[in-house]
């Protein structure tokens, strides 16, 4: 009887931060988004029940556009993200494998320790008109004059690839550290070429690791500030800026919070469509990470 | 393919140089931050002029002023490790609850908060940052209306920064520590209470000792993490900004070799960390190290 | 005679499912006493109420004199051996001995020499600063008798300990396992379902099936007096021959399977003719004979067809049919090399003393072929 009621105890003292926690930081506040996002100013301190934030947001060519670019950027910078790790997790977990392979993983995880900062401070100074790169053309003499490498939709795509690499090698690395090296030899055995092998082997048994990956890094590009702000410039156009816009700059919270809700409906989708395309549940990707 | 398969040589050599470019991407921002703040030049561009430490050590008397001598660079880095110990702290511990409410008991509706403690890691930053920002407005303007009390708290700056980064590192504390939880045998609890050992005895002689790679590799994540995170910080942060809003407002205004003195100042200090996080999970002898941040 | 342990019609539950029935026995002080059953029989519950990590629903349990009714396991008098061990690794050796010291607050000084004189007594004087996983399985196993025994507990539990050693080292853990306990003097009560351990290291066993002890008694009383059917098949090696009584003389009955052969034993429990019956004859209490004239006088012959001879050193057997029922029958070779040129498909005579077969009547669902 006692023991029952301290365990109950237990539970409500260990209920109390989780509860707290979830409630007042990540509730209630997208609760508070949602209200504001609903409303509209009609005088001084009067607010009325409007739709009219969400449909400035469909009326404004200039919203929708940098919406979509801003999807679309995301995308892209996924699969890219995808391509030039692929082959790095696999010489981690298969070509070298035991001591070789974990050297090199934790060699490939040092940058990230790092602040995003830093290292678009890196990028800036390679790239920029006066930087490294363009005066290294200039003297092997492939230009003629520097070039300004900065501020092209390119710069934010590398940007973007570079900064979240990690979130994708992570999960790619601990999915094919998982496949059975007699599953390939089979296969090979049962005459397989190597691009069968990594058709029909290795990308179905990698999926669940491929699809943690892609999420995360979907997400993490579409939320970024930092890389498209300072490598694209006044060209970045990304809609993370918007919602910055409004809420710090011009101090229109309605409009703020009704493009934050269409970011995280954005989000949201595609992490669904992520999900369903892979048959995976949120929990078991969210835990491979 | 795996080393046990014949490779042609072409395949092999297309290995190496992609490794190699790949390694050379992945380094050189990093090299290029290091190498121009030794650079003797007002700009972190080339050509090289020449070695110096001006960018650490040189004051206003000399036209430039090195990391050591600006205070607004010093203040910052303090404002971000106050925050960031706060948001460990608050993390770990909470962290921690959580790992023992998920593993330890079974209660209804448990499912649903497994999930719930997830989401925090798929919403932008930016959003949380936001939504924290006015839903803590409103709570201020509530105290006001109806106690006349002025919670300067809820206004934007550090505790909100301290808040909103919490927010969501509370899921990444949680997700390690309860890692590390569910694979503890739990016959090694009875053994002690077998050995006559009370319940806060086993606790903290069995639990907390087990349960150390995790705290002390959430810890640091959280740490590094409170230090790097932009996001959600630009959206509460006052007065006071922390290195990473401080370092993007500078860069913003045009470069200066300061902020490669100030990067490489970071550089240092990370690798250090993770040196000594490195070394002491080896002592342990265990393959708990910590995951990356 | 005083008993460290005492249990009176303990009972436990799980759902419909008895795992536990109302037992009662008592273990002698400074005994070693076994459990012995099958995976499953209800063993390991009542191993866990005896340590306090499960409560009986009904019944009572005396350690030392002293009832552990409603008593936490951290205040019993008991220590356990767990079946994986449940070393810490996050201690040295000497931190694993020391442990259940320090928790009873005794000083560090004089924790660690007691630790260290315990280590020293199963001959590991040089381990206290190595760490657990430098040990081998053996080593570990010490260290888990010694992490107990220091507390002096008056009585030790032992689950299944020898269960993750290979063959070659759990043979010689047994040994060391009856001179620890002789040297120190502690009940053990050590529950296995091995009955090669149970046999070797116990005073005495119990022998338990579907949460009962079929039969309670020294190893010797099991092997050749064994009460019921389930200890003369569980017990040791045996030929199970399924049949029904046709004569009843003295305390010999004749039973005749299905198909019509023949066999003798010592009845036990009430039978009368036409009964079923499980007749039980040991590999090694049979004799074999080329001809009837080399089987003793008077001792029932039989003949069978050698289908294998099964090798193994001093355990060598014959596996053979019995030629007209084709029933396997398992027979122990002579140590003296005869009958080592057996060859498959030979014709054989053999024969066992009644005396030492015995005949149950038949458990329930019990028929069906020799176990």
């Amino acid at each position: 009887m006692s023991a029952a009621w301290r365990a109950r105890a237990a539970l409500a003292a260990l209920l109390a931060p989780a509860l707290l926690w979830l409630g007042a930081l990540i509730l209630l506040p997208h609760v508070e988004l949602a209200v504001l996002s609903l409303r509209e100013r009609i005088g001084p301190q009067q607010y009325a029940a409007s739709l009219s934030q969400y449909k400035t947001f469909f009326t404004e060519p200039l919203y929708w556009h940098i919406f979509v670019r801003t999807a679309l950027v995301s995308c892209v910078a996924t699969l890219f993200t995808f391509l030039a790790t692929f082959p790095i997790a696999w010489i981690i977990a298969k070509a070298l494998r035991g001591r070789a392979g974990a050297l090199l993983f934790i060699v490939c995880l040092v940058p990230f320790w790092v602040s995003e900062t830093v290292r678009t401070l890196g990028w800036m100074i390679l790239l920029r008109e006066s930087g490294v790169l363009p005066s290294l053309l200039v003297k092997l003499g492939i230009t003629q004059v520097p070039v300004e490498m900065l501020y092209h939709d390119a710069t934010i795509l590398l940007g973007l690839v570079y900064t979240n690499m990690l979130f994708m090698l992570v999960p790619l690395v601990s999915s094919l550290e998982s496949l059975d090296d007699a599953l390939i030899e089979a296969a090979y055995d049962l005459g397989a070429s190597g691009w069968s092998i990594l058709r029909t082997i290795v990308i179905p048994h990698a999926a669940p690791g491929i699809t943690a990956g892609a999420i995360i890094v979907f997400m993490l590009t579409l939320g970024n500030y930092l890389t498209p702000a300072l490598l694209g410039g006044k060209n970045s156009e990304w809609f993370t800026e918007q919602i910055y816009t409004q809420f710090i700059t011009r101090f229109n919270w309605e409009q703020g919070a009704a493009f934050g809700f269409l970011l995280l409906g954005l989000s949201t989708i595609m992490v669904m469509i992520g999900l369903r395309l892979s048959g995976q549940r949120f929990g078991d990707v969210m835990r491979r990470t | 393919m795996i080393p046990s398969l014949p490779r042609p040589a072409w395949l092999r050599g297309a290995t190496a140089c992609y490794l190699a470019a790949f390694l050379v991407f992945l380094f050189l921002p990093l090299v290029v931050v290091g190498v121009f703040a030794f650079n003797d030049a007002p700009y972190p561009a080339p050509p090289w002029h020449g070695f110096t430490l001006d960018w650490f050590r040189g004051n206003e008397a000399a036209g430039r002023t090195g990391l050591f001598q600006d205070e607004e660079l010093l203040g910052s880095i303090w404002t971000s490790f106050e925050v960031a110990v706060w948001v460990t702290l608050l993390s770990v511990a909470v962290g921690t609850t959580n790992a023992f409410l998920l593993e330890r008991f079974r209660f209804r509706g448990q499912q649903l908060l497994s999930v719930l403690i997830l989401v925090p890691l798929v919403i932008p930053g930016v959003i949380l940052g936001i939504s924290i920002l006015a839903f803590a407005s409103r709570l201020a303007g509530l105290a006001e209306n109806w106690f006349g009390w002025e919670a300067e708290f809820l206004r934007p700056g550090l505790p909100l920064v301290v808040l909103g980064q919490f927010s969501f590192m509370a899921t990444i504390a949680t997700l390690t520590i309860s890692a590390r939880l569910r694979r503890f045998d739990r016959t090694l609890e009875e053994a002690a209470l077998n050995l006559g050992a009370s319940r806060a005895a086993v606790f903290r002689t069995i639990l907390v000792p087990y349960l150390a790679p995790a705290l002390v590799g959430s810890a640091a994540i959280c740490f590094i993490m409170s230090f790097a995170d932009f996001n959600t910080t630009l959206m509460l942060v006052g007065a006071d900004a922390p290195l990473t809003v401080m370092m993007y407002g500078r860069m913003r205004e045009g470069a200066s070799p300061v902020l490669n003195a100030v990067s490489l100042f970071l550089m240092v200090a990370s690798a250090l960390l993770a040196l000594s996080l490195l070394r002491l999970s080896q002592k342990r002898n265990d393959v708990s190290a910590p995951p990356a941040a | 005679m005083s008993a460290d342990l005492f249990a009176r019609e303990v009972l436990k539950r799980f759902g419909a499912h008895t795992a536990v029935d109302s037992l009662s026995f008592s273990v002698e002080r400074g005994s070693f006493f076994s459990i012995l059953g099958p995976s499953g029989c209800g063993k390991t519950t009542l191993l866990r109420m005896i340590a306090g990590f499960l409560a009986p629903d009904s019944g009572d349990i005396s350690i030392g004199g002293r009832s552990m009714v409603g008593v936490a396991p951290n205040r019993r008098p008991v220590n356990m051996v767990f079946q994986q061990l449940a070393l810490f690794p996050m201690m040295s050796v000497g931190e694993n001995v020391a442990y259940g010291l320090a928790r009873r607050g005794v000083a560090r000084a004089e924790r660690e020499r007691k630790a260290q004189a315990m280590l020293e007594r199963v001959g590991l004087a040089n381990a206290a600063r190595k760490r657990v996983d430098e040990l081998s399985g053996g080593q570990r196993q010490r260290v888990a008798i010694a992490r107990s025994l220091v507390l002096e507990p008056t009585l030790l539990l032992l689950d299944e300990p020898l269960g993750a050693l290979d063959l070659k080292l759990r043979e010689h853990m047994k040994i060391e396992l009856k001179q620890l306990q002789a040297a120190f003097g502690t009940t053990f009560v050590y529950i296995t379902h091995d009955q090669s351990e149970a046999l070797v290291l116990s005073d005495h066993v119990g022998v338990m099936n579907q949460g009962r002890f079929e039969q309670l008694g020294t190893p010797q009383e099991l092997y050749y007096q064994p009460q019921t059917p389930f200890v003369a098949g569980f017990v040791g090696a045996n030929n199970r021959i399924v049949g029904r009584v046709e004569l009843l003389d003295g305390d010999i009955a004749t039973v005749a399977t299905d198909q019509g052969w023949q066999v003798h034993g010592r009845r036990h429990g009430a039978l009368s003719v036409g009964d079923a019956v499980e007749a039980f004859a040991r590999p090694e209490s049979c004799l074999l004979g080329r001809q009837s004239a080399e089987l003793p006088a008077g001792l029932p012959a039989h003949v069978g067809i050698v289908q294998s001879l099964l090798f193994d050193g001093a355990n060598s057997a014959v596996l053979l049919e019995e030629e007209r029922t084709r029933r396997e029958f398992r027979i122990a070779l002579p140590q003296t090399g005869q009958f080592a040129d057996l060859k498959p498909g030979e014709m054989i005579r053999f024969g066992f003393d009644p005396q030492r077969a015995a005949v149950f009547p038949a458990r329930p669902g019990a028929a069906g072929q020799a176990g």
